[in-house]
């Protein structure tokens, strides 16, 4: 395994790979990549945190865990809600900062607040002729010249290994709270989850659980406001159960990590939908469990292992992600559903430019 | 500033080219006539003019696919064009080239309330989204200034923001899907109706791309549900670096505006003189605005005053009512417009980290002095997206380059402070010869290389963003200077 501790050292470990190269932060994920293991977990620390301006710097290995308390002791916090995955995958190690933006992650705040891409600032990279690349910064706003940012974030290690990341923050509020609302099935619970999104209480979470039976809306900010919002979205949507505080934060975390899963055997899919497709779309996967998350927008499916979700789906406005099966199926079935032509086409493109030698994490993202 | 010299092979074949268009288009979606192609000599930066040889209104994709792909096979360059209110010379043309304006294509094509998108073609305006669906209640929240004009078409192009943008993001935070024609015709749709498109990130590429990866035809855009009210309040400082100070407190309060904006004192004299807003005739000021009920408003607008008070403000004044509301805003929105009355301006947009406020004012305050030109400056605030305003007379010689010298410093002072050229107006013509002070050669070899990918012969939008010596042997067409 390859550990450097520097860019440039980094840098100088890709020019001289001669072969492919596992890129990995805290190997939380199991994309079961073959080649010679490069980690950047050995490139950590936080360089720099401005709580006024809401910007923290990091380098790529940082772990996770020491982004979050860093912040916590500030008040602060990553709004788009990275996720945990090792219970579920059945992973250890150390989720990264490097790892967050490089899969783009982003749980259920996703739907209000936006993923890990548009949180993220400035990226530093080695691309796969080992040349230390910078775009973006570390300011709010910045459109000077092409945003290779947002490209960076989910390529997965595909296009370049990033060293640095420099990333927007946001307040934590002072305090949270969930409406419960009864949903005898998913296509009443998207219909609950899109009023509730389409009216001016700002909901943060929006999920549907069948095993609650429930619709769950989260609200977030001052005490008085989350009590008056509660209240109102109650009006509109009819009477429902109110959890708060940290009860309401353990729902969410429970949602996040796809406890309803944690445990249990198959292969694990998410899928991104249009929200009014996902009761149909839901109904034909034919899962063993699943919930949906993002206002309808997220499914996530477990189904018996090497079941081909796919072809299940048949035809929808997304795509399908494989995040748990077996290595056979994994090879069978892809992780990332394949591109359609002209996409396909730009992609493959773009990383013959970042990655001309192809030695990053081949294969895995077509 | 040098543009690249008009190819000679392409003007003379001209007339060929508008034999091919015209099979294509009707007879007034083509325009040849010199008169009327001077309507596309310049966008918003007037400062540089050139009309085109051409320029086409196409009304469909697929016309617009047409196009694209016959200039491609003829080596013509082509200059994608909104509704032409670049700041940064985005949409300046060459005599040889092709303007390509999407004004016609202004449809609405779907709005779903229930999925909270609305889908358009991107010659509308801006404004015009959010009228669109603003009877339901609804609207589209990146607000640049330009709104009533500007086009969905250069807001994705340049990554356009907004005054609400602290809250909402700009348009690549709001962008769920694109129609994209690629210079040689090819019709790419990239995302959707859902969230995280497939794949790579090519959505977040597009935007702020400047027209020179490919054509954006269509769009699929986030809507959200206005808010139940917003309330600005108005306080005013005898020192700009309290109020930097002020505006870093409220933040770290954990209370989160939609809008901080700033003004400091020759902006407020300007405005004051011609919008009559009331200000009061202080150092600095700021304009911050809350959203939600009235008592959530009462609430957040009660912490914002008390950090405030820490601060001891000259002024601090709530709207009362939807009046005293305008009235706030008024100034601040005629800001340009009052500049524009008493003096030329050149209006830069570099942003830096909120806590280097204080830092750059006074900097900018001293080489003010050196260059012997005044400066207003205006910004938001919140994110430290400065427009520091430069005035000028445009009639003395050698006003307007030692104003230009004068942009190019306190351009470098934002980089310097570790902030970057452009905020929200993109780089265009205006700081293409900058970008080495921002970017190593290889950062931008990097950015060259995408380009290469989506029009590796260079034809879309040639001579932007980057220094025209970059990019040379990739247009391999010689420079003249203009
Ligand atoms: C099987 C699985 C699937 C997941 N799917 C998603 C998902 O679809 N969406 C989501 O939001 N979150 C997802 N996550 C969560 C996400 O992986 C973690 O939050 C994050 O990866 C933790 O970082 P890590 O350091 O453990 O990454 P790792 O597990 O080490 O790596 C994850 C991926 O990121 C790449 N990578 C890691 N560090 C760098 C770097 N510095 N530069 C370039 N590339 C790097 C790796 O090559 C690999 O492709 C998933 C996690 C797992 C285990
Ligand atoms: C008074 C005033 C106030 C302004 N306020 C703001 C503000 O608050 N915030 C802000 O961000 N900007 C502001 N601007 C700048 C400007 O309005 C924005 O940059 C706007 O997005 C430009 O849109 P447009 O349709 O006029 O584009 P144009 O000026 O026509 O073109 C801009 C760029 O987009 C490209 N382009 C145009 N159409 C397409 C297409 N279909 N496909 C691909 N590329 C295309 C062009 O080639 C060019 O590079 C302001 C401008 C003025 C004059």
């Amino acid at each position: 395994m390859l550990k450097p501790v520097t860019e440039k050292e980094l840098g100088e470990a890709v020019r001289q790979a001669d072969g492919p190269l596992a890129i990995r932060g805290g190997g939380t994920r199991l994309t079961g990549q073959a080649g010679m293991t490069l980690s950047v977990s050995g490139l950590s620390g936080i360089s720099l945190y401005e709580p006024g301006a809401l910007t923290m710097v990091a380098q790529a290995g940082a772990p996770l865990a020491e982004v979050e308390a860093a912040l916590a002791a500030e008040n602060q916090r990553l709004a788009f809600e990275p996720m945990d995955y090792r219970t579920l995958l059945g992973t250890d190690g150390t989720p990264t900062i490097g790892g967050v933006f490089a899969t783009n992650t982003a749980g259920p705040r996703r739907v209000q607040a936006g993923a890990a891409r548009d949180f993220l600032l400035g990226v530093r990279y080695v691309d796969g002729m080992g040349r230390a690349i910078k775009n973006g910064g570390r300011v709010m706003k910045n459109v000077t010249g092409y945003d290779l940012v947002k490209l960076m974030a989910g390529s997965w290690g595909t296009l370049g290994v990033l060293s640095e990341v420099s990333f927007k923050v946001l307040p934590r509020p002072e305090t949270e709270a969930t409406l419960r609302i009864a949903a005898a099935d998913a296509g009443a619970a998207v219909r609950l989850l899109s009023a509730a999104l389409g009216a001016p209480y700002e909901v943060t979470g929006a999920a549907y659980d069948p095993a609650q039976g429930a619709a769950l809306l989260r609200i977030e900010g001052f005490a008085a406001s989350v009590a008056y919002r509660a209240g109102e979205l109650t009006k509109l949507l009819g009477a429902g159960e109110l959890v708060e505080a940290d009860a309401s934060g353990a729902l969410w975390t429970a949602i996040r990590d796809v406890a309803p899963f944690h445990g249990a055997p198959g292969d694990v899919w998410r899928l991104s939908c249009k929200p009014s497709q996902a009761p149909d779309l839901a109904a034909r996967l034919e899962a063993e469990a699943l919930f949906l998350d993002w206002g309808g927008g997220l499914i996530w499916a477990r189904v018996p292992e090497g079941t081909d979700l796919r072809a299940r789906a048949g035809d929808y406005d997304g795509h399908a992600i494989l995040m748990r099966a077996a290595p056979d199926t994994r090879a069978r079935l892809g992780m990332f559903q394949p591109q359609p032509e002209p996409l396909a086409a730009i992609e493959a493109g773009l990383r013959a430019k970042f990655d001309p030698r192809g030695i990053f994490n081949p294969g895995l993202m077509g | 500033m040098q543009m690249p010299q008009p190819d000679a092979g392409i003007l003379a074949r001209k007339s060929r080219l508008v034999a091919r268009l015209s099979q294509l288009l009707p007879p007034d979606a083509l325009i040849q006539d010199p008169a009327e192609t001077r309507a596309y000599e310049c966008d918003a930066l007037t400062a540089y003019k050139c009309a085109p040889m051409l320029a086409v209104l196409p009304a469909s994709t697929q016309e617009v696919s047409d196009v694209l792909r016959i200039c491609h096979e003829d080596g013509v360059p082509v200059v994608p064009r909104g509704s032409g209110t670049s700041l940064a010379g985005g949409a300046l043309p060459t005599a040889d080239s092709v303007i390509l304006g999407v004004a016609r294509m202004n449809d609405v094509l779907e709005t779903d309330y229930d999925n909270r998108i609305i889908k358009v073609q991107t010659g509308r305006t801006n404004l015009s989204v959010t009228g669109a669906v603003e009877e339901e209640g609804f609207f589209y929240a990146p607000d640049p200034s330009s709104q009533l004009a500007c086009a969905i078409a250069g807001n994705i192009a340049m990554n356009s923001g907004g005054a609400h943008c602290l809250k909402y993001g700009v348009t690549t935070n709001n962008l769920l899907g694109v129609t994209l024609v690629q210079m040689d015709g090819t019709v790419t749709e990239i995302g959707g109706a859902h969230l995280d498109a497939a794949g790579l990130d090519l959505l977040g590429l597009i935007c702020g791309s400047e027209g020179q990866l490919g054509v954006v035809t269509e769009a699929t855009l986030r809507i959200l549900r206005k808010p139940e009210g917003a309330r600005p309040v108005l306080i005013g400082f005898d020192d700009s670096e309290v109020a930097g100070a002020c505006v870093s407190d409220i933040i770290k309060a954990g209370v989160l505006p939609v809008a901080i904006e700033f003004m400091d004192r020759p902006c407020i004299r300007a405005t004051e003189a011609f919008a009559h807003a009331g200000y009061p005739d202080c150092e600095a000021l700021l304009i911050i605005e809350v959203e939600g009920s009235d008592p959530e408003i009462d609430h957040q607008l009660g912490l914002i005053k008390q950090i405030a008070r820490r601060h001891d403000p000259v002024e601090l004044r709530e709207a009362a009512d939807e009046d005293e509301a305008g009235r706030i805003w008024l100034g601040r929105k005629s800001a340009f417009g009052a500049m524009g009355q008493i003096n030329d301006y050149m209006c830069l947009d570099g942003t830096i980290p909120v806590s280097a406020l204080p830092m750059v004012l006074r900097r900018i305050g001293e080489m003010s002095k050196d260059f012997g030109l005044d400066v207003a400056n205006v910004f938001h605030a919140g994110d430290g997206n400065m427009h520091p305003l430069i005035l000028f007379d445009a009639n003395k010689p050698g006003d307007l380059e030692t104003c230009e010298a004068f942009g190019a410093e306190i351009l470098k002072l934002c980089v310097e402070a570790g902030g970057c050229l452009t905020g929200e107006h993109g780089v265009g013509v205006e700081k293409r010869d900058l970008m080495l002070h921002q970017y190593a050669p290889e950062d931008l070899e990097a950015q060259l290389a995408v380009k290469d990918v989506f029009d590796p012969a260079w034809l879309l939008n040639p001579a932007k963003v980057f220094p025209l010596a970059l990019t040379e042997t990739r247009r391999a067409r010689p420079m003249a200077a203009e």
